[in-house]
């Protein structure tokens, strides 16, 4: 579903990833770990389509080639990005945002535009399942939100778009260990055999709760290990160890 | 920059089409001659001739305001026509059927049609193209309930004595340079008054529409609500696009009554320029009303997205106890567009409270000024003001400026003033197109929601085409 290949990346000439390799099958779901600096959120932001990287390499995804597309192509193909800072949007209500969204991609698609009152009923859900208070519907995207709020509304967000690959940037950074709970589970709940994700995260806590599949190292660029849950483990216990001699780009 | 975007930078301006019917215009230029002309042409008493002449002679022993932020060219002052009129084509129009069919499809291309049957929505409109009203709607159904809405002209001949003690008692003669050139030479506009105890039962509006080229527009609207009285009002506004500039010097004048109310809206759409800046019109224009009674009220809200120069503070003048003054404004600009607006809360009454809400939006090459004076007069015990003034920057080659004054004699007023100037940012933009959004959409929607508190404040129909409009506005400064 999701394939890079000998991806690098750099901005301004300081190169942060170095030849990465990477490829992610429906269903499956991969966490990347590593130090700070390594370049996980760079990743990401490639993915996604962010502007201002040096790019090489290839990124296919489920027969597009993802590097040609604008973001809201990306995001119309089925790619979505929890981010890690989401940004805010005063005056513009979260049910506006999202309906915007979410039919923005459905007429990308060549879908029809949603319902109001089917709309409405499944946010209302999705929003039950995440704890998160009606009120909310109607607040602006983000505004005046703490840092738990905002990373539940990505879930929510996640949730309603139903994307086909879905990159977690840090979702559990900042997050106390009820809402923690709280936003693994809105991630469990997602997890389906159509649907791939790709977890981002420092700490093993969270991949306690969602269980990964595959456990990648980030590092010096590009992807150092490889492993299954346990690896994160591992990593819990030991540290990323020393770090590796850097390897000349392209060799 | 993106196609799309390249695309709708090159589109044209909506409205800058052109009426085909025949204008009458009057010689260029400003004189005595041409006061008495426009006088003579609406068959006006003997005590406004003199009034005009009266604001004509100060005039001459006025300069031109220079404290703006603007680049104002040169103005020859007598190089425009001050009186065009559609031609008419025999006696003049009995009723909205006999109006011009050509005056009548330039109406219905702007989305206005005169017709009463077709107004699905409920609002009276005056319609006024140059210098003079073509039509006015639903007069009867107003008239039952006792209200007065009719052209500037036909309210001189029919009502003077409403007319002639209101008539610049808010803004002077000689107010400043641009009223008192409106007091000599204008030629129509809107009068709207509203008995005691009356609530206007239906929005009234009027369309001002420059068709004639070289010409100046100097219309003059009156609005009196007695004790009690309620009227909302709106107003619109556009013109062709012509390669010189324009002069639009309106004045609008309100007065409220004891417990009456009025809520004045506008949409001002005139023609902007190019993109390189040609062309334009000047939109200088004195708005204030006057709160006279206790417990009265006036709020403006504006919308500003046209005009190549925009040079306008709404005021309220605070006289009644516990009288209350709202301002609320949406300034867009963008390409080579200048602004500088805002308004004067004037505190002279007990317990008065104003409230001001300024969103400046600057985009493009284009600088957006708010000017805000708050001033609390001795008197004015228990004085409130809450000013909220917010600009928001799309580009790095705009401007954005703030000019708050304040002059407070009374130590019991209460007087906040909150400014911040944000950017619309690429992480915003970046965050709604991961969510599907294109980049115009999500310009669109975050600068909706930015002008937000003041949207909330127009009638719903009017709040719809605003967003539209400033949609429209911001095509192209993106990217």
């Amino acid at each position: 579903m999701l394939e890079i290949r000998d991806l690098s990346v750099s901005i301004d000439g300081h190169a942060i990833l170095t030849g990465l390799n990477l490829a992610i099958g429906p269903g499956e779901v991969h966490a990347i770990m590593g130090p700070n600096g390594a370049g996980k959120s760079t990743l990401s932001a490639v993915l996604a389509g962010r502007e201002g990287y040096d790019i090489e390499g290839s990124v296919r995804f489920a027969g597009h080639d993802l590097l040609a597309l604008e973001p809201e192509a990306r995001a119309a193909a089925g790619v979505f990005l929890a981010f890690q800072y989401p940004t805010e949007i005063p005056g513009v209500g979260n049910a506006y945002f999202l309906r915007t969204s979410l039919n923005a991609i459905r007429e990308a698609n060549g879908e029809p535009p949603v319902d109001a009152r089917s709309f409405l009923g499944s946010l209302r859900s999705h929003m039950e399942e995440l704890e998160m208070d009606p009120s909310f519907s109607s607040r602006a995207v983000n505004a005046g939100f703490s840092g738990g709020e905002k990373k539940r509304n990505e879930i929510l967000q996640m949730a309603m778009l139903e994307p086909t690959l879905a990159i977690l940037d840090e979702t559990d950074s900042g997050l106390d260990i009820d809402a923690l709970r709280i936003v693994a589970a809105g991630i469990e709940r997602l997890r389906s055999p159509e649907r791939a994700f790709l977890v981002i995260t420092h700490y093993p806590r969270l991949l306690d709760l969602v269980r990964p599949d595959v456990v990648h190292v980030l590092r010096g660029g590009r992807i150092e290990r490889s492993g299954g849950a346990e690896l994160a483990q591992q990593l819990e216990e030991h540290g990323y160890g020393p770090r590796p001699e850097r390897q000349a780009v392209g060799s | 920059m993106s196609d799309a975007i390249r695309e709708v930078i090159d589109r044209e301006y909506e409205f800058g089409f052109e009426g085909t019917f025949e204008s009458e215009v009057a010689p260029k230029g400003l004189s005595e001659e041409i006061v008495r002309f426009i006088s003579a042409r609406k068959q006006e008493p003997d005590w406004l001739l003199e009034w005009r002449l009266a604001a004509y002679r100060h005039f001459l022993t006025l300069e031109e305001p220079t404290w703006p932020n603007l680049e104002i060219p040169p103005i020859d002052y007598q190089d425009m026509h001050y009186w065009a009129a559609p031609k008419p084509k025999g006696p003049a129009p009995k009723s909205l059927d006999e109006v011009d069919p050509e005056v009548r499809a330039m109406f219905d291309k702007l989305g206005i049609p005169l017709s009463e049957q077709e107004r699905l929505s409920g609002v009276a409109v005056d319609a006024i193209v140059d210098s003079v009203s073509v039509a006015t709607t639903f007069k009867a159904r107003l008239a039952e309930a006792g209200v007065i809405f009719c052209s500037f002209s036909e309210a001189v001949r029919e009502h003077p004595d409403l007319v002639r003690p209101h008539l610049g008692s808010v803004v002077g003669p000689r107010d400043n340079f641009f009223a008192a050139l409106n007091a000599a030479v204008f030629s129509d506009g809107s009068f709207c008054y509203v008995p005691a105890g009356v609530t206007c039962p239906m929005e009234l509006s009027t369309y001002f529409r420059m068709n004639a080229a070289d010409t100046g527009q100097f219309e003059r609207t009156l609005i009196v609500a007695e004790e009690g009285a309620t009227v909302s009002y709106l107003e619109g506004c556009t013109a062709p696009m012509r390669d010189e500039n324009q002069l639009h010097a309106a004045v609008v004048e309100l007065i409220a009554r004891t417990d009456a109310r009025i809520k004045y809206s506008t949409v001002q759409n005139w023609y902007p320029g190019d993109a390189d800046g040609n062309g334009g019109i000047f939109n200088f224009v004195t708005k204030r009303g006057r709160c006279e009674g206790a417990r009265s009220k006036i709020s403006w809200t504006q919308v500003e997205t046209g005009s190549a120069i925009t040079w306008k503070y709404p005021s309220v003048v605070l006289q009644g106890d516990d009288s209350v003054g709202e301002f609320y404004s949406v300034a867009v600009t963008n390409a080579h567009q200048q602004a500088d607006t805002g308004t004067k809360m004037i505190h002279i009454g007990r317990n008065t409270s104003s409230t001001i809400v300024s969103k400046g939006i600057s985009a493009g090459r284009s600088q957006n000024a708010y000017r805000g004076l708050v001033k609390v007069l001795r008197g004015a015990h228990g004085a409130r003001n809450h000013t909220q003034c917010d600009s928001l920057l799309i580009g790095d080659r705009c401007g954005a400026h703030t000019f708050p004054y304040l002059e407070v004699k009374n130590p019991t007023a209460q007087v906040e003033h909150e400014a911040t100037t944000s950017r619309v940012g690429e992480d915003q933009l970046f965050y709604c197109r991961q969510r599907g959004i294109d980049e115009e959409e999500a310009t669109a929607m975050i600068v909706n929601g930015f002008c937000r508190d003041v949207f909330d404040q127009l009638p719903m129909e009017f709040a719809v085409e605003a967003q539209a409009l400033m949609r429209v506005s911001l095509e192209g400064s993106v990217g």
